[in-house]
């Protein structure tokens, strides 16, 4: 398991709620949990993930993600087992949609 | 403009592909949902950081609050693409935690969605004992009048030790894809040979295991469509006007006549189809082919 | 110890305990008065017979000796791996054999298990894990699966089992495991008539049993997570 850190500046983002959660944690699969953090102008990621060696694949799909929607303002924890970047890519998106109630 | 609506056009969502909490949001009345533990306040287990498996914020079981058809029910849903569903410490206390509370509050009933091959082996101690712990928490909830529902109708199943709890439960509802028993049939396979059980038979494997051979013989006590609307009337048909009996042994001692006489009545049966042959099912080679409707109806017209 | 010296060390007042088909079953004499005694040996593969056996038995109990304490042995390799005892859920005749257990404690009956020999998942889980306490003679084996095979099923490599057993109680097989983690009470050197005196005296005076391993393994430190998670469920 590796367990990686990430910050992104990005244009703030109101939640709907509280919290938002996407995913599964099932083979090739992850879950994501979105909420509010203390920056309003950054996000915080932190993923736990059962692969090791793809923290490079990892900064840079979040920081393509991060630099198309606004995600400031949050802090986003990941568990997962072993998803490829365009399921990461697409749980992000998910995520938070559902953390904005689908404002955005 | 007008669109209209096209009832016969609605998707039928698959219980069996449907996630923990999609289930919980589909089978509940709508909304009525409250979760307790919820994630952003739980971390995954350390056992299985220690084992380098990431693990999950709810350890695979969602816990809550909600309403069926108005009323008050207190929620259990397993996850069975975590872990397969299975057993261990944080999961295994939450569904303690969530039975011992419906003891002591009372609601309408426990609808406990069972999604699981059993003890999770990375903690199989934890489990084991957490199982224990939970058949106790069944049995506590139900002699306070609670009735426990177990729906099962995951790819999981209801496996090993959850296959124990689910037999514990006031009534269990199943779907024609929900499978029911005590060892896996890879396990016997591998341990017995695959004379003894074909694993990968699937048709047997359900003939053997599966929601229509448990509906016919009464291992449980209703059979539904693969959706969150099927479970959801099976629900409310099996809580409307139940009682929940006390512990008692006449009650008991009916059950273990019950199952003494099928024990010697099914003698030396292996398969499916010979159980249902001694049933009086005039064709058993189409069960597994007709559908949940034509069996229910066949079933009623059995003799006692 | 064969399971005659086992009964003789335990009863040396008398009991007339017999064996049928790896069923044990009787009655012996305590401090207490008669006590029944029920259980499995031979390690045991528990089917449909001989958890009917078992459970029919308890009710016998229940309806004709009010206040009989049970005394159960248990020596099982786990439930009997057979597609005919599949095929007639063989889950739910456990399940039943639990629940009778549970009725003669909701009836007053005090019930103590002891692993004499093996303890092994669904078979400990119908009847020895669901007495009010269980005990284990030193040279018992409790499991749920041994670790060469759970790192097949797991794919965890078994020296990185081996290794995390030394430190964890969580997985490895080891009745001292079930100690720490509450599920056991007291692990016996000798199966001592003075220890199950003393065990049935105990658990008489402690009244309506309530499921405690919890709180035991928080105490005992072999199981740190489950009785707050308990409790904060109980407040959410």
């Amino acid at each position: 398991m590796e367990n990686l850190e990430f910050r992104f500046t990005a244009q703030p983002v109101k939640p709907a709620a509280g919290a938002a959660l996407c995913g599964v944690v099932g083979s090739g699969n992850l879950e994501i949990l979105i909420r509010p953090g203390d920056e309003a102008d950054a996000c915080t990621v932190v993923v736990k993930t059962s692969a090791r060696g793809f923290g490079k694949i990892w900064e840079a799909v979040i920081a393509e993600f991060a630099s198309r929607h606004p995600v400031g303002g949050t802090r986003i924890a990941i568990n997962d087992m072993g998803a490829t970047p365009a399921v990461v890519s697409l749980r992000l998106g998910q995520a938070l949609g559902d953390y904005t109630g689908g404002a955005q | 403009m007008n669109t209209p609506v096209h009832t016969s056009l609605v998707l039928r969502h698959s219980y069996f592909e449907a996630t923990a909490r999609s289930r919980v949001a589909q089978v509940l009345d709508a909304g009525s949902f409250r979760e307790f533990l919820p994630p952003e306040v739980a971390q995954p287990s350390p056992h299985l950081a220690i084992l380098d498996i990431p693990g999950a914020f709810d350890d695979g079981v969602i816990i809550g609050s909600a309403a069926l058809d108005g009323k008050p029910v207190l929620v259990i849903a397993q996850e069975g693409q975590f872990m397969g569903g299975a057993v261990g410490e944080i999961h295994g206390a939450k569904i303690v935690g969530l039975l011992r509370r419906a003891a002591l509050e009372k609601p309408a009933a426990v609808i406990f969605m069972v999604d699981s091959g059993g003890v999770r082996l990375h903690e199989a101690n934890a489990g084991l004992i957490a199982i224990s712990e939970i058949m106790r928490a069944v049995l506590d909830a139900r002699a306070a009048g609670v009735p426990v529902l177990a729906l099962v109708g995951g790819s999981c199943g209801a496996f090993g030790g959850m296959g124990i709890v689910s037999r514990l439960c006031s009534a269990i509802i199943m779907s024609e894809e929900g499978r029911l028993a005590l060892s896996g049939p890879e396990v016997i396979e591998t341990v017995a040979g695959v004379e003894e059980f074909d694993s990968k038979d699937r048709a047997l494997v359900w003939r053997v295991t599966g929601g229509k051979h448990r509906y016919l013989t009464g291992d449980c006590a209703e059979l539904v469509e693969d959706d969150a609307a099927g479970f959801r009337q099976g629900a409310i048909d099996v809580l409307a006007g139940r009682t929940e009996p006390l512990p008692s042994s006449t009650v008991l001692r009916a059950e273990q006549e019950r199952l003494s006489s099928r024990r010697q009545r099914f003698a030396g049966m292996r398969d499916g189809l010979e159980v249902w042959a001694a049933l009086g099912v005039p064709d058993p080679g189409q069960v597994s082919l007709i559908d949940r409707d034509s069996l229910v109806a066949l079933k009623k017209g059995l003799p006692a | 110890m064969t399971l005659n010296e086992i009964l003789d060390s335990l009863f040396p007042a008398g009991h007339d305990v017999a064996v049928a088909g790896q069923l044990v079953a009787g009655t012996a004499q305590t401090a207490r008065g008669t006590v029944a005694v029920l259980g499995t040996t031979d390690a045991a593969a528990i089917g449909h017979d001989i958890a009917l056996g078992l459970a029919g038995r308890i009710l016998d109990i229940v309806d004709q000796h009010p206040g009989r304490a049970i005394v159960f042995l248990v020596d099982t390799k786990g439930q009997v791996l057979s597609r005919a005892e599949e095929l007639l859920c063989l889950n739910g005749s456990l399940a039943h054999l639990a629940r009778c257990v549970d009725l003669a404690r909701r009836q007053g009956h005090v019930s103590i298990a002891l692993v004499t020999g093996e303890a092994v998942s669904g078979g400990f889980l119908s009847f020895g894990l669901m007495a009010d306490k269980t005990y284990a003679l030193a040279d018992a084996q409790v499991r749920v699966m041994d670790l060469k095979a759970m790192a097949r099923v797991t794919k965890i490599a078994h020296e990185r089992l081996v290794g995390l057993a030394g430190s964890s109680p969580t997985f490895a097989p080891g009745a001292e495991n079930y100690l720490r983690m509450g599920a056991i009470e007291a692990i016996w050197d000798t199966p001592a008539a003075a220890l199950l005196e003393a065990a049935l005296a105990g658990q008489a005076a402690a009244g309506a049993a309530v499921d405690g391993r919890m709180r035991a393994g928080l105490a005992r430190q072999g199981r740190r997570l489950a009785a707050d998670t308990v409790s904060a469920v109980l407040a959410a």
